[in-house]
């Protein structure tokens, strides 16, 4: 069982391009409908956590599944199946881009790559934004976000944490009194 | 042997710092690369894009890329581990104690203040990487502009493909700009 969850897990980590959301659909292929490990509603769950919770997708989800299944041996086997061929992947490539990356055609690619790989996080922005719930809270959390992270006021985290306490302050002020929140 | 300690608490903060997916750690990363001088912001993004195109999650990707490039294959695994165990340690107790996580009300009021901040972070090192690549302006310290029509016509291009085609893949992405920068670098000027 935990070679089976160990190779499950390696073969979503070798064949998902793309990072965590892209793994979605291979975990619900093999945890839900060939291996019967957890339901489909267990499995909303679990992506309910791993969004909730802090750390890659990918590996919030591993470890869960992996937990239900045989505990915290489980989680760990899946866990590393994920991980692993993620790193001898990119051993391999970093050893090779090493030797290179002083080779000034690599240079010339990489200058218009650089600017490819912006605008694939301005999109990744822009995405996210499309999904966020719009109030005058968010609004203004994201605009503290991009000022003091655009000209490096306080370290990520700082705002990161603020995010957070504004949150929970304003959560306990509106369910006030509604013990059911 | 302290260095490495220091790669795998590095990277540990990191991933207890990100929430919602491989992007939202493009700006804790950076943010470490500069201020431990581990490498140029360029030859960190260039390493985003080879963590973009090749397989596996992308946390784990640059992870495994930023320790390799400063302890070798050790300093791989430390990082890796230590972006990895946040995660692994806060699942485990979940999985254990909590079966109603996502609905718990400070969960979820902690999530609400979080989600727009982390949004807010993205677009600006979205903002700042832009600037930096296309016309050499460091904005946090308002330096460097140089006007530069190769770089701004490959952004004009690959940003209007972006929005003609929503779901291209970044690999695509990444083939596209290398190929467009390859051409007028190497064949115009």
């Amino acid at each position: 069982m935990l070679i089976t969850l160990f190779w499950t897990f390696f073969k979503i980590g070798l064949f998902t391009f793309g990072g965590g959301y892209a793994m979605i659909p291979f975990i619900h292929n093999y945890a839900v409908e060939k291996y019967k490990w957890i339901t489909d509603e267990e499995f909303l769950d679990i992506i309910a956590i791993a969004e909730s919770t802090p750390g890659p997708i990918a590996i919030n989800s591993a470890t869960y599944i992996g937990n239900k299944i045989k505990g915290i041996k489980g989680s760990f086997f899946a866990t590393l199946g994920v991980v692993i061929p993620s790193v001898i992947v990119i051993l391999f490539i970093a050893m090779f881009f090493m030797q290179f990356k002083e080779n000034i055609y690599v240079e010339y690619a990489f200058r218009g790559i650089r600017v490819g790989v912006s605008i694939l996080i301005l999109n990744a922005a822009i995405r996210m934004y499309k999904k966020l719930n719009k109030n005058w809270l968010s609004f203004l959390l994201l605009l503290v976000g991009f000022f003091f992270i655009l000209f490096e006021l306080v370290p990520v985290i700082y705002v990161i944490i603020i995010g957070g306490v504004v949150g929970i302050s304003y959560q306990l002020i509106i369910t006030r009194g509604d013990n059911n929140a | 042997m302290l260095d490495l300690l220091y790669l795998l608490w590095t990277f540990f903060k990191i991933g207890l710092f990100t929430f919602g997916g491989g992007y939202a750690m493009i700006p804790l990363i950076t943010e470490e690369v500069v201020k431990n001088n581990w490498m140029q912001t360029e030859q960190l993004i260039d390493f985003i894009a080879i963590a973009e195109s090749t397989p596996g999650p992308f946390a784990i990707n640059i992870a495994t890329f930023v320790g390799f490039s400063q302890e070798g294959i050790l300093g791989s695994l430390f990082a890796t581990l230590g972006v990895v165990l946040p995660s692994f340690i806060i699942i485990v107790i979940i999985a254990k104690l909590f079966h109603k996580f996502a609905t718990n009300k400070y969960v979820v009021g902690f999530l609400k203040g979080v989600k727009p901040v982390v949004v807010g972070v993205i677009f600006s090192v979205a903002v700042a990487f832009i600037l930096k690549n296309v016309f050499n302006f460091t904005i946090a310290k308002f330096e460097g502009f140089i006007f530069k029509w190769e770089t701004l016509l490959i952004f004009i291009v690959i940003f209007t493909m972006t929005q003609l085609k929503k779901k291209m893949h970044p690999v695509y992405i990444v083939l596209v700009s290398g190929i467009l920068g390859l051409l007028i670098y190497g064949l115009i000027i």
